[in-house]
């Protein structure tokens, strides 16, 4: 017997992945959520049939999406995470003794149940006493916020179904709106390899770029991604990225992480042409 | 009856499957003549585009499986007789109207009337008398009517033969029918319901009355809006003292002979969705409403109106399922709202004028869209919020009838500039998109209100229409 997981990436592509066993499976009032073990990946979280981490390649996404804006401003004391129900941002966060304060918000709490349960490498500082877990829609939450926020992490599924609203010029403004002067905010924004990536990625960051006076696009490799080249969004009201950025600062936190280092901090940033191209040049 | 039948999406069921060979139009023959057409609507809506046959009966004279659904679709709105109208309700105002009134005689109607009840008048040769419907000067909206002015109406001309009310209004406020029916029968007039954006009164708890229920002697309902059919199909409903058979001959004075199936089956889907599941489809709307108007309203600046602007007389009620918006607070017109929903947020509402905007909330709709509206009405507010200074509110011009809308339409006319026009007997009508209402009609004298409205809507990105001249800069006026 042969049990494989097939992610669809194109009409014309797929990824399979062979697996071990099946851990869960529901549906919520949102999306069908899976858990399952692989050989090749360890255990696997799929949202609607699309993977949406690895316990193998995990480290890359949520390095990223931490410790890049924790190094341009280490001074960031509260957090607004929107989505990451599998608690992969709050883990890396909350190795950061400085941040007092972290608010989640996910939409869908069968996500966070099954993750507890069946993913708790990654789960595990769910328990954090500093983090406020709120199950309600982001862009609902962001709406009543005003000038809070050191820094806001957007930790999406992508544009379609649930996570649609957290790809949209309203919930752009209104991050705008809930950070502090020095506030960041980040976010996944997409593949850059196949048309159906590209497109929906060149137009979130369009509504960045018309939302955030500072708006920089940086990448990172997340192999089970489609394609797996993957863009951030960094967004700010004032604060570049690499000009502003305090490595020595950041060092000092004695972080022993996986992928992120303050020598690739400026490199993450350094687009390929073909990318930047899709970005109409909009990049550093 | 037995609401769970749709007979005529029974029989197309049945053309289908019996695959009868077709020598009759259209000429596409079931989409195989035409493959381009069939692979963009797909093979099922082609199938069943089919011309009147004895199995699929025919509008004009039903007596198969039309006459069942418009047996059925009566029972299910509490009417006495239902027509299936196939021409929008553009098509059931018109047939009420030229059913109730012919040449000189005349109707009270209120003066916000869509522009089908005016052209009805232009058809019938009717003598409009017009009720001011009440504006509320702060929401800068027609409210309905007062029973005191249809009681002084009424007095004024006891010769009238019927009364055309607007209910519920686009923005969802409702006239004390109950009372204007017991008023207009001891006058022996007629009551006619525009009741195009009330569907769903007939099949929900909590809502207004629907004209059926009070007694109303017709009313024209989109069953294309709140009831979810295909776009231009609409349903007729009568009362008891109004004769089906004449009813019918009037229709079928201008309706088409072929009649799309499509749209008539639609509305057979529709009316069983509607009596079967109604009550729960209108609940879930409700609940959306009334979470998105408590969200609007937390925003600020922004008035998104409910049961509480109800006073008893010209708000008598207000149905709960319309999300009618205030802007005027926000510096910002509805209309200019409208725009940029559409244009940067890409958000399209049903509609703005100068001083609200209406959201169409339906069963399609989830809440994560009422989420992405509420948030862009607050990034909206931030961004481009002004102060309220130099915004128009009420939009009533009080209207002066020289000629009936037929006399002034068929006269001997001139073309003038718009702007050198005041005073003159218009010949044709000028209407701002939205709201679709003639700012004035046929004739009427050209007034300084009407003119200063059409600038000011103008400027605020209205569109103007309903004149010869497509640029709505000369005017026919009469010799």
């Amino acid at each position: 017997m042969e049990l494989w997981f097939s992610e669809i990436h194109t009409q014309n592509v797929r990824l399979d992945i062979k697996l071990n066993r099946h851990l869960f499976s529901g549906q919520s009032e949102y999306q069908r959520v899976d858990i399952y073990e692989s050989l090749e990946y360890g255990r696997i979280l799929i949202l609607d049939g699309f993977t949406m981490l690895t316990e193998k390649d995990e480290f890359v996404y949520h390095d990223m999406l931490s410790h890049v804006p924790m190094a341009v401003n280490p001074n960031i004391e509260k957090v607004l995470i929107i989505g990451a129900g599998d608690g992969g941002m709050v883990r890396e966060l909350a190795r950061y003794p400085t941040i007092k304060h972290m608010d989640m918000v996910e939409i869908d709490k069968m996500v966070v149940d099954a993750c507890i349960e069946h993913l708790p490498q990654i789960a595990h500082a769910l328990n954090d006493p500093r983090l406020n877990l709120y199950f309600e829609d982001g862009l609902k939450f962001v709406r009543t916020k005003q000038n809070e926020y050191d820094l806001i992490v957007v930790d999406s599924t992508d544009p379609f179904g649930p996570g649609e609203g957290l790809f949209t010029k309203e919930f752009y403004g209104n991050c705008y709106n809930a950070m502090t002067d020095a506030g960041i905010m980040v976010n996944q924004l997409g593949g850059t390899f196949y048309a159906h990536d590209i497109l929906s990625m060149q137009r979130a960051f369009g509504k960045i770029k018309g939302a955030f006076p500072v708006a920089y696009a940086y990448q990172a490799n997340v192999s089970t991604y489609p394609g797996g080249h993957w863009l951030f969004g960094f967004a700010t009201k004032a604060a570049h990225p690499i000009r502003d950025a305090q490595l020595d600062k950041w060092q000092k936190f004695g972080l022993d992480t996986q992928y992120y280092n303050t020598k690739l901090h400026a490199g993450a940033f350094a687009l390929p042409n073909h990318v930047l191209k899709l970005l109409e040049g909009g990049n550093v | 009856m037995n609401q769970n039948l749709a007979p005529i999406a029974g029989a197309l069921e049945k053309l289908r499957t019996h695959r009868i060979v077709p020598f009759d139009v259209p000429g596409h023959k079931r989409g195989k003549g035409n493959p381009d057409l069939t692979a963009f609507f797909g093979q099922r809506a082609v199938e069943v585009d089919a011309n009147s046959m004895p199995m699929l009966d025919f509008l004009g004279s039903p007596v198969g499986v039309i006459k069942e659904a418009e047996e059925l679709a009566a029972t299910a709105f509490g009417a006495s007789a239902a027509f299936l109208m196939v021409g929008g309700t553009t098509s059931s105002v018109q047939a009420m109207i030229m059913f109730a009134v012919k040449r000189g005689e005349k109707i009270l109607m209120p003066r916000n009337i869509h522009k089908s009840a005016l052209s009805s008048l232009i058809l019938s040769g009717a003598e409009p008398v017009y009720i001011d419907p009440s504006t509320d000067k702060n929401l800068g909206i027609s409210l309905g009517m007062k029973l005191a002015d249809i009681e002084a109406a009424i007095t004024a001309n006891t010769d009238a033969k019927a009364i055309f009310l607007n209910n519920p209004t686009y923005y969802g406020i409702c006239s004390d029918l109950q009372s204007i029916v017991r008023l207009a029968h001891a006058h022996n007039m007629l009551v006619l319901v525009d009741e195009a954006h009330g569907t769903h009164f007939s099949f929900s708890e909590g809502l207004p009355m629907s004209a059926m229920d009070a007694g109303a002697d017709m009313s024209a309902v989109s069953v294309h809006k709140s009831g979810g059919s295909l776009t231009q199909s609409s349903i007729l409903l009568t009362g008891k003292g109004v004769n089906p058979s004449h009813v019918r001959q009037i229709i079928n004075l201008t309706q088409t002979t072929s009649a799309s199936y499509l749209l008539l089956a639609s509305l057979d889907i529709s009316r069983r969705h509607l009596a079967l599941n109604g009550k729960e489809i209108f609940r879930k709307v409700i609940d959306l409403t009334t979470y998105a108007r408590s969200e609007i309203n937390q925003i600020g600046k922004y008035y998104a109106f409910g049961k509480e602007i109800i006073n008893h007389d010209s708000i008598f009620d207000f149905d709960t399922t319309k999300l009618s918006v205030n802007t005027l607070k926000t510096g910002l017109a509805g209309i200019e709202v409208y725009d940029i929903l559409r244009g940067d947020y890409e958000i399209q509402i049903e509609y703005g004028d100068i001083g609200n905007f209406l959201a169409y909330v339906s069963i399609g709709d989830e809440k994560r869209d009422i989420e992405r509206l509420c948030s862009s009405l607050k990034d909206i507010l931030r961004t481009r919020g002004k102060s309220p200074m130099g915004m128009m509110g009420s939009e009533y011009i009080h209207p002066q009838v020289v000629l009936t809308p037929q006399e002034a339409f068929y006269g001997e006319k001139r073309a003038m500039q718009l702007t050198d026009s005041l005073g003159e007997i218009s010949g044709e009508s000028v209407m701002c998109y939205p709201p679709g209402i003639p700012v004035f009609a046929p004739g009427e004298r050209i007034t300084k209100e009407a003119l200063d409205y059409i600038a000011y809507a103008r400027e605020k990105g209205c569109s103007i229409s309903g004149t010869q001249d497509p640029d709505v800069k000369e005017v026919l006026v009469l010799k």
